[in-house]
């Protein structure tokens, strides 16, 4: 993911929300050279047929992600707290609509 | 030892089927070659405009037309969708085009075949885009994520464009006398050309193993040519037309069609720039890329007066 303005401009990420009420997705980059450019271009890349309902873009040098070297502290921090999901309770048979 | 380990443990996470992302660690001769492999497969797309395109004036009604535009409009966005994959690789876009400028990067050799008549759209979409959705669907299950999310997408789209292609056969086929001779001519020229799509035999396939191991790959050359075959031969069946090869013969025992020897002097001779549009193709990328430039220069300035 280069974040470099070249002589297309900069790099976007595109966000598809494909129905209303959905959440938004993510589709692919664009280059563009301003943010007017950018939905233009991801329209015409990434909703030739109806794919969504609504797009956003946001340039990718702002996009924030996790450190790699602490990936494993971030993200696999809850196989210890299973008690978080629903199955970790015994309740009887007879117990309906819990 | 640091690379040993590294390629030891990528290894590990290929066979367990993980997903590689952008930002993973992995050894350089996967890097290089994924960047050789999505970008030649991105020009592929953008090349490939080339021949349709030349029928788009000349399409026989309103609906050809519309369609045909629609098709070539698809194909660039593949490349668009490609290029931005072999670019989360370190890639620069520019330096790609700059290689296929210079020949050093290829394209699939099936584009430097003309498309001389309207029925060779139909063969184009038929067989041309039905061996690249053969090679596409088992490119969704590719290794690296990027280029896997590209495939998937690839083939949603492309799946049209054989039917349109489908279509145009079909009514060539059963048109008039002339126009059904028109659609065997077009098989004729196209058949063993887009066989030769799958590239090599295996055992001449010097990258193969390689890209099998890393999973890049996902099927062999001569077992998705195979499958292709099999899943076409009917076609032309229903169509009325002859595959021209003599040894295409249906084997109970295999339950896939036999079929004869591949030209293998013609691939490597139109592979290596001797067929009969490579020139014309790279020349009229190379003009095109000059024509857009005053639009490229204006938003640089554009850019650079009101983008802050």
């Amino acid at each position: 993911m280069s974040n470099k303005k070249n002589d297309l401009g900069e790099l976007w990420e595109v966000f598809i929300q494909s129905k209303n009420g959905l959440p938004y997705k993510h589709v692919g980059s664009v280059y563009a050279h301003d943010k007017e450019f950018a939905i233009h271009n991801a329209r015409d890349l990434y909703n030739r047929r109806n794919e969504g309902s609504s797009i956003w873009i946001v340039k990718s040098s702002q996009i924030v992600a996790v450190d790699l070297d602490t990936s494993d502290y971030i993200i696999n921090n809850s196989d210890d707290k299973i008690y978080r999901n629903p199955t970790f309770y015994n309740i009887p048979d007879e117990i309906k609509n819990l | 030892m640091v690379k040993k380990n590294i390629n030891y443990k990528f290894q590990k996470r290929i066979d367990n089927n993980i997903k590689i992302e952008p930002r993973d660690d992995m050894p350089e001769g996967y890097r290089a070659h994924l960047i050789r492999q999505i970008s030649q497969h991105a020009h592929s797309e953008v090349i490939g405009m080339q021949p349709e395109a030349n029928w788009i004036t000349r399409a026989p009604s309103l609906r050809s037309k519309k369609i045909l535009l629609a098709k070539v409009q698809d194909e660039a966005g593949h490349g668009l969708y490609l290029y931005s994959a072999a670019e989360t690789l370190g890639a620069s876009r520019s330096d790609l085009i700059k290689k296929l400028h210079l020949k050093e990067a290829k394209y699939a050799s099936i584009f430097n075949y003309p498309a001389l008549t309207w029925s060779d759209i139909g063969a184009i979409g038929w067989l041309v885009d039905g061996a690249a959705i053969t090679n596409q669907v088992s490119l969704q299950k590719t290794s690296y994520g990027p280029y896997s999310r590209a495939m998937i997408k690839i083939c949603k789209e492309e799946s049209f464009h054989q039917r349109q292609g489908f279509e145009i056969m079909i009514k060539m086929s059963h048109g008039t006398k002339e126009q059904k001779q028109m659609a065997q001519d077009s098989l004729n020229r196209f058949w063993w050309p887009s066989l030769m799509m799958f590239g090599p035999h295996d055992s001449d396939s010097t990258r193969s193993e390689r890209a099998i191991n890393w999973k890049i790959k996902r099927e062999s050359n001569d077992f998705l040519r195979q499958k292709f075959i099999d899943k076409t031969v009917p076609q032309a069946d229903f169509l009325g037309l002859t595959i021209p090869d003599q040894k295409l013969k249906w084997n109970k025992k295999r339950n896939s069609y036999d079929f004869g020897e591949i030209n293998w002097n013609e691939f490597w001779r139109v592979v290596n720039g001797g067929g009969p549009c490579n020139q014309k193709r790279i020349n009229h990328h190379i003009n095109a890329h000059k024509d857009g430039e005053w639009v490229r220069k204006a938003l640089i300035k554009y850019s650079e007066k009101y983008v802050k």
